[in-house]
């Protein structure tokens, strides 16, 4: 058998139109890829017939002359935090093992039209709430990667662990993920891939595990600028069933990449030059700077003013809006009852939950309860949607300057699996570059860089105005065109 | 700002979950640890600054007024909807006594 494995997107959309190899046979290849790579921990469940059944769709329509879609013949690897009929989704929980459910998301639903099938339901943090991917119910994910000279087990990054450990250990050619706070970004910077959250409200919610409802955005996550616009387009686009859904039309995004940004200003924040930010980074801005100088682009310097406050704020708007989304799970519905011997309704309720949701769940559903509660509510909860605010508006004023923004995506590299349990604040900081952007809904992507000394990846962080999604697009290209990221982590597992 | 064992534990019951004593023990210093870092959020001058309510500016629509406008979110799936219920029956969600 070919080994399939190492095509992206394009390369097997492409490859299956042009009758070089058949949808199946690439399905067959990332299907025992999937099999033999468990030790990653990178998905809850295989879902190796509905890839099969989607391959051979896409073979017969091939047969028939037929459109084979944007995503024809592409296995790809789906987030547990999207709702597929008949397929456990549980959003890596314990209260949601062995929910099946009686419909399909939007988005999901999207790809399987544009001729997608899925290899299975990826790992992640447990409701999308972590930057490490430990604290899933199915255990931790491991990255592909290890720190040269050591085994120790590596973060994929979190919450869409699962789905950057997949892609970057080439077990699928693409994922989905989603973003909250840095979900898509953050894990594909740890594992050098690249990642795309669009702008607030361009793919449907709808179907897709809620955990903060004004920041959640699916997005698609691949080894390559070119893949992640063309995933994006299968995704992307106005539903009725999503009261946030922007009714407008799907660019052609993949059509329109260029990397030539002639004409182009690239904004530099100088408030994302933080204490504890490692000078590997650094030297990857200075890097990337240069890469954008190369294509054309001007350099300028922005501010962004409230950055040091976007963290904070952030932690009391997302569990805030996850205490308000994770009420639902009450053991009546669906999911886990847990009924005490002689227990009323509301002892149900505790119990359920209690042995439902994990720690870092629990811990933002009561910070969330707390800051809603009255007497505390002006004081944490409206003050943080007044820095929500001021945090969009430092970017509106910068747009006004400039065209895209360039900062790095994480502080720090990809850290050993357990090393930052100890206190929840430190591990939040990871996401210190990620949330303003996702504060202010605009669309950002990760793209690699280089690999650092200790030859883990690093990633460089675009954000650009609403709906420019190609701005971004284009400025990541310009980034992979020159950056040359070929490096690929050491078979292990 | 800092909570105290006993408001954690009111907090746990609004929130309903149960909490035993080594929980909550541990619950307690995390909590203010992240409402300490929060606090920060106090330094700035927010006065004249609207709360944010929409991102991105974006209206709400009205859907069409007709029954079953959106099939999958309307009316006649009963079976569907009880189709994961720890304990459906004679057509509803099962739930333990109410009223003692």
């Amino acid at each position: 058998m070919t080994d399939f494995t190492n095509l992206g997107v394009k390369e097997i959309r492409d490859g299956v139109a042009g009758g070089d190899f058949t949808a199946r046979e690439v399905a067959e290849s990332f299907n025992a890829a999937v099999a033999a790579a468990a030790e990653l921990n990178a998905f809850i469940v295989t879902t190796p017939d509905h890839a099969l059944a989607a391959a051979d769709a896409t073979d017969a329509k091939r047969a028939k002359g037929e459109d084979l879609g944007k995503m024809g013949g592409v296995p790809i690897g789906m987030k547990d935090l999207f709702a597929t009929k008949g397929v456990q989704t549980t959003a890596a929980s314990h209260i949601l093992e062995g929910f099946k459910p009686e419909y399909e998301s939007t988005v999901s639903q999207k790809l399987w039209d544009a001729g997608a099938g899925m290899l299975g339901k990826l790992n992640l943090d447990q409701f999308a709430m972590g930057s490490s991917n430990e604290t899933s119910y199915f255990g931790n994910v491991n990255s592909p990667w290890k720190k040269d000279g050591t085994n120790a087990a590596m973060s994929p990054g979190g919450s869409s662990g699962g789905s950057s450990s997949a892609v970057a250990a080439r077990i699928a050619p693409a994922a989905t993920g989603t973003d909250t706070g840095g979900s898509i970004r953050q894990p594909a910077a740890f594992t050098g891939i690249c990642g795309i959250k669009p702008t607030y409200g361009r793919c449907s919610r709808w179907g897709v595990v809620a955990f903060a409802s004004s920041l959640d955005q699916a997005g698609p996550m691949a080894r390559s600028v070119e893949d992640c616009a063309i995933m994006l387009e299968a995704m992307a686009g106005f539903d009725p069933k999503d009261a946030t859904s922007l009714q407008m039309d799907v660019p052609d995004w993949e059509t329109a990449l260029s990397s030539d940004l002639k004409g182009k200003k690239v904004g530099i924040p100088k408030e994302y030059r933080m204490e504890g930010t490692d000078q590997a980074i650094l030297d990857s801005w200075e890097q990337g700077k240069a890469m954008l100088r190369d294509a054309g682009a001007e350099i300028v310097d922005v501010s962004l003013p409230h950055t040091k406050y976007a963290l904070p704020a952030y932690y009391i708007i997302a569990p805030a809006e996850a205490s308000s989304n994770l009420a639902r799970y009450d053991g009546v519905r669906y999911g886990l009852r847990v009924l005490p011997e002689g227990a009323g309704l509301q002892d149900m309720y505790a119990a359920t939950r209690a042995a439902g949701f994990g720690d870092e769940v629990k811990r933002r559903v009561l910070i969330g309860t707390y800051v809603l509660s009255a007497g505390f509510y002006d004081a944490y909860y409206t003050q943080a949607q007044k820095i929500r605010t001021l945090v969009a508006q430092d970017f509106e004023k910068a747009f006004a300057t400039c065209d895209v923004i360039l900062a790095p995506t994480t502080p720090t590299a990809s850290f050993p699996l357990g090393s930052l349990n100890e206190d929840p604040l430190t591990m939040y900081l990871n996401d210190v570059f990620a949330v303003p952007a996702s504060l202010a809904g605009l669309p950002a992507m990760s793209v690699p860089a280089m690999v650092n000394s200790d030859g883990l990846p690093l990633g460089l962080q675009l954000v650009g105005k609403p709906f420019d999604e190609q701005g971004v697009l284009n400025a990541g290209l310009a980034i992979q065109q020159r950056a040359g990221f070929d490096a690929q982590p050491e078979k292990w597992w | 700002m800092s909570v105290t064992r006993e408001e954690v534990a009111k907090i746990a019951s609004l929130a309903r979950i149960k909490m035993g004593d080594e929980e909550l023990d541990r619950m307690v210093p995390e909590l203010n640890n992240i409402l300490d870092w929060v606090e920060q959020l106090g330094e700035v001058d927010t006065s004249g600054v609207e709360p944010m309510t929409a991102v991105i500016p974006n209206s709400l629509r009205l859907r069409d007024d007709v029954v079953d406008a959106i099939p999958e979110t309307s009316g006649g799936r009963r079976e569907d909807v009880l189709a994961n219920a720890p304990a459906a029956e004679h057509g509803f969600f099962g739930v333990p006594k109410v009223i003692e």
